[in-house]
């Protein structure tokens, strides 16, 4: 079992090493996916009788469709230089944790039934025989890893832990032992559209409600339209931004620069949802099955682009796996990256000056950004490497006056994950959540003790859900994060919104822009 | 008889690691990379991908962005390690070449810079408690025979001299299927034994990382999944 130990550690600095603490997060399991949960999704319903025999086959299948997956497993030489670079190393201490320790778990394994190596001198390499101890070890460790990548940066290889942890879940699930959490939300996509089963006419009600919020907040009218037919941007955001905060103001902010942008838009209520755990149970089929919802819903509903809202791991699907997975989306506009990211967008309207801010309304915010795993180190947001750090950092500074940078080697490709990545965003889990988030905290501590620093902003829906849980246990209030498009929200003036001076822009623009048609 | 033996380990051993090897990447070629995952910020051209390789290869950038420590030894062990081949070009050439030739001096160092090397990356697996943590019995017993072969090498050149024409003759033979004498002198045979020993093991071990990394898709993925479709055979197959 977990040692009980569920002291934050208190780091000196962000990447202070801890002492070893073997078998500190021993046995620490999330719940596993009830039997319904798993046949909903094809897996068996419990662990199979011949478990033995279909954990090793299919990893000889994912060896056989997955090079990384064959070639990390190969390749690795122990050299160490990954060990310190994993936040949840960082924060428990338990050399499970180090990334190439991870992926010795499964390593262990695969020598043994498909190396000559470790078929024939087992205890030269480290190689295990297959146990049902094991697999549960695996469920454990492979449920401490937020697939973020982290490791393959520094790894001489570019050996990607994730890619062994999403593979393991895969093998589990087949098994029969999946995790309730992701399978329980992907079930829900399936079914209704979103992760958190939201139906049509909720989302419909809890849309009109932000449209009277923005109205009574600037007077102005702003629509937030729902499965509008032949609208040209069809939005696609995590459907936390509908109903949780600080989400919710970053979907204010979206509405808000597409009407002051005068273009038609949607969101639908079909593929209400960007956020796709397929990715973290590892499962190809699944994340297939999501994508086509956006598919469908883009081609019923006739838009012409694709515009993705603030997520870090749907960011990633959207941009690295849409193409692949739900393409070729040649029905789209090709003069527009095919998915966008709203960033990507509303930085574009800034420099066109088509959006009026005042800065002065987030003067109340000494601003950090938190680089989300998954939109540094596996996609960009604009057209050349590395915009996927600035473009979110010129939209901060467009619309804040104090914006401050943690350390370097806590960002950019650097930057350490909030600690609820890659579907451990659940109670069960909290222990590790905190003491994972550790690093990052002890980051953000930093440049409020050397400049202040109020508020960290982030571009995804897990960092912005787990930091509103852990902030307040590193004496932050539980707001302090907020999303960029919260920040885009507060600063800026709508026209026909007091305060708009009409002197600083051009005259002639289409300010035709709330008639969709309804 | 010496001449014999060794004559038929070095087929076996060469024969094995050139059919391994080709098995090998064979393999990683063949397999699909279903997804786009490269590491980014990545390059958004082959070129740039390829640039990003040999930044990779020559300098080990990701390692020496990671840690001083493994770079050096790592980095100096693996650029000795291509002197000191070079170096020893010239037992297999007749005329020795030019640049092997210019190379010479610098080879013979390097071979004790290599050991010197090996010897740090050993001392950090004893020492340092991390790297200690995921090693197994291969990791060490790997450096301890490339610093047995660079030991048993070095040895023939600083200490005790063996008949290097005799050696050249020996090999040179070999290279076209004829068995001649070989020396009888210990650091001589202990070196060829530790040479082939090392060819044998390649493709069965983790010196699979030599050609593994040109099939790593984190690093040799263009960065262009929205421009390009990316699709493995059998993903295909599912849109049927
Ligand atoms: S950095 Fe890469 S090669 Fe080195 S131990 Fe970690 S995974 Fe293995
Ligand atoms: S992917 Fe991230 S969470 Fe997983 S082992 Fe690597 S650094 Fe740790």
């Amino acid at each position: 079992m977990a040692d009980g130990d569920t002291d934050i550690p208190k780091m000196s600095h962000p990447l202070e090493l801890p002492e070893f603490k073997c078998g500190a997060m021993e046995g620490l399991e999330p719940y596993i996916a009830s039997p319904d949960h798993q046949t909903a999704l094809g897996f068996p319903g419990e662990l199979v009788p011949d478990w033995k025999e279909k954990t090793i086959e299919k990893m000889g299948e994912l060896a056989e469709k997955n090079r990384a997956f064959k070639v990390y497993l190969d390749i690795c030489v122990k050299c160490g230089s990954c060990t310190d670079k994993c936040h949840y190393y960082l924060g428990t201490g338990d050399p499970k944790n180090m990334p190439v320790a991870r992926q010795d778990l499964l390593r262990s394994v695969y020598r043994r039934y498909f190396t000559f190596a470790g078929k024939y001198f087992p205890w030269l390499v480290g190689a295990r025989d297959l146990t049902e101890e094991i697999l549960h070890e695996w469920y454990s460790y492979y449920h401490q890893c937020s697939e973020c990548r982290r490791c393959s940066v520094f790894c001489p290889y570019g050996i990607d832990t994730a890619e062994i942890t999403m593979a393991a879940r895969d093998i589990l699930a087949h098994v029969g032992i999946g995790m309730k959490y992701s399978n329980e939300i992907i079930g829900k996509v399936h079914q209704i559209g979103n992760n958190l089963g939201l139906p049509a006419k909720a989302l419909g009600a809890t849309l009109e409600d932000l449209e009277e919020d923005i109205e009574d907040e600037t007077g102005v009218s702003v629509r937030i339209p729902l499965d509008v037919k032949g609208a040209d941007i069809l939005l696609i955001t995590p459907s936390a931004d509908f109903f949780a905060e600080p989400h919710i103001d970053g979907l204010l902010g979206y509405a808000k620069v597409f009407h002051e942008a005068g273009v038609s838009w949607t969101v639908s209520s079909y593929a209400s949802e960007a956020a796709n755990f397929g990715m973290f149970i590892g499962n190809y089929e699944q994340m297939r099955k999501i994508s086509l919802r956006i598919r469908k819903a883009a081609q019923d509903l006739g838009v012409k682009r694709i515009v993705f809202g603030e997520c870090g791991h749907a960011w990633r699907v959207a941009y690295s796996f849409l193409n692949t997975l739900a393409g070729p989306f040649d029905f789209l506009d090709q003069n527009y990256p095919v998915p966008q990211h709203i960033l990507d967008f509303t930085w574009n309207e800034i420099e066109k000056g088509t959006l009026k801010f005042d800065k002065s309304k987030n003067d109340h915010y000494r601003m950090t950004y938190h680089d989300s795993c998954n939109v540094a180190r596996a996609t960009r947001i604009g057209d050349y490497p590395g915009s996927q750090f600035e473009i979110p950092r010129n939209v901060i500074r467009a619309v804040c006056n104090n914006y401050f940078d943690m350390p370097r080697e806590t960002t950019h490709e650097s930057t350490l994950c909030c600690g609820g990545g890659g579907g451990l965003l659940t109670d069960d889990l909290m222990d590790l959540r905190l003491k994972g988030s550790s690093p990052r905290m002890t980051a953000l501590q930093q440049v409020t003790e050397e400049h202040g620093v109020t508020h960290m902003a982030a571009s995804c829906a897990i960092c912005k859900t787990q930091f509103s849980k852990v902030m307040p246990k590193f004496g932050y209030e539980m707001d302090s994060i907020v999303s960029v498009h919260q920040l885009v929200s507060n600063a800026l003036i709508l026209k026909g919104q007091d305060g708009y001076d009409d002197d600083n822009q051009d005259e002639d623009e289409n300010t035709n822009n709330t008639d969709l048609g309804e | 008889m010496l001449g014999i033996i060794y004559a038929l380990l070095f087929y076996v051993a060469t024969l094995l690691l050139v059919v391994g090897l080709a098995f090998k990447i064979y393999t990683y070629a063949r397999i699909p990379a279903p997804l786009k995952i490269p590491t980014t910020p990545a390059p958004i051209t082959r070129f740039g991908v390829v640039l990003r390789m040999l930044r990779e290869v020559v300098f080990f950038e990701s390692l020496f962005k990671s840690n001083k420590w493994i770079w050096a030894f790592g980095w100096v062990f693996h650029m000795s390690m291509w002197l000191v081949l070079i170096r020893h070009i010239r037992y297999f050439t007749k005329d020795v070449w030019w640049w092997v030739e210019i190379a010479q001096p610098f080879g013979t160092y390097a071979g004790l810079a290599m050991i010197l090397a090996l010897g740090g990356l050993l001392a950090r697996r004893f020492l340092v408690n991390r790297v200690r943590y995921i090693s197994n019995p291969s990791d060490y017993l790997m450096l301890l025979l490339l610093i047995g072969i660079g030991v048993s090498g070095a040895s023939m050149r600083f200490v005790a001299h063996t008949d290097i024409i005799a050696v050249k003759a020996y090999m040179l033979g070999l290279t076209r299927l004829q068995i001649g004498y070989l020396p009888a002198d210990i650091n001589l045979l202990a070196h060829l034994g530790l040479v082939a020993l090392l060819m044998i093991i390649f493709p069965i071990s983790k010196l699979l990382h030599a050609p593994g990394i040109f099939f790593s898709p984190t690093r040799n993925q263009v960065d262009n999944p929205r421009e390009k479709r990316h699709l493995a055979p059998w993903a295909a197959k599912l849109e049927k």
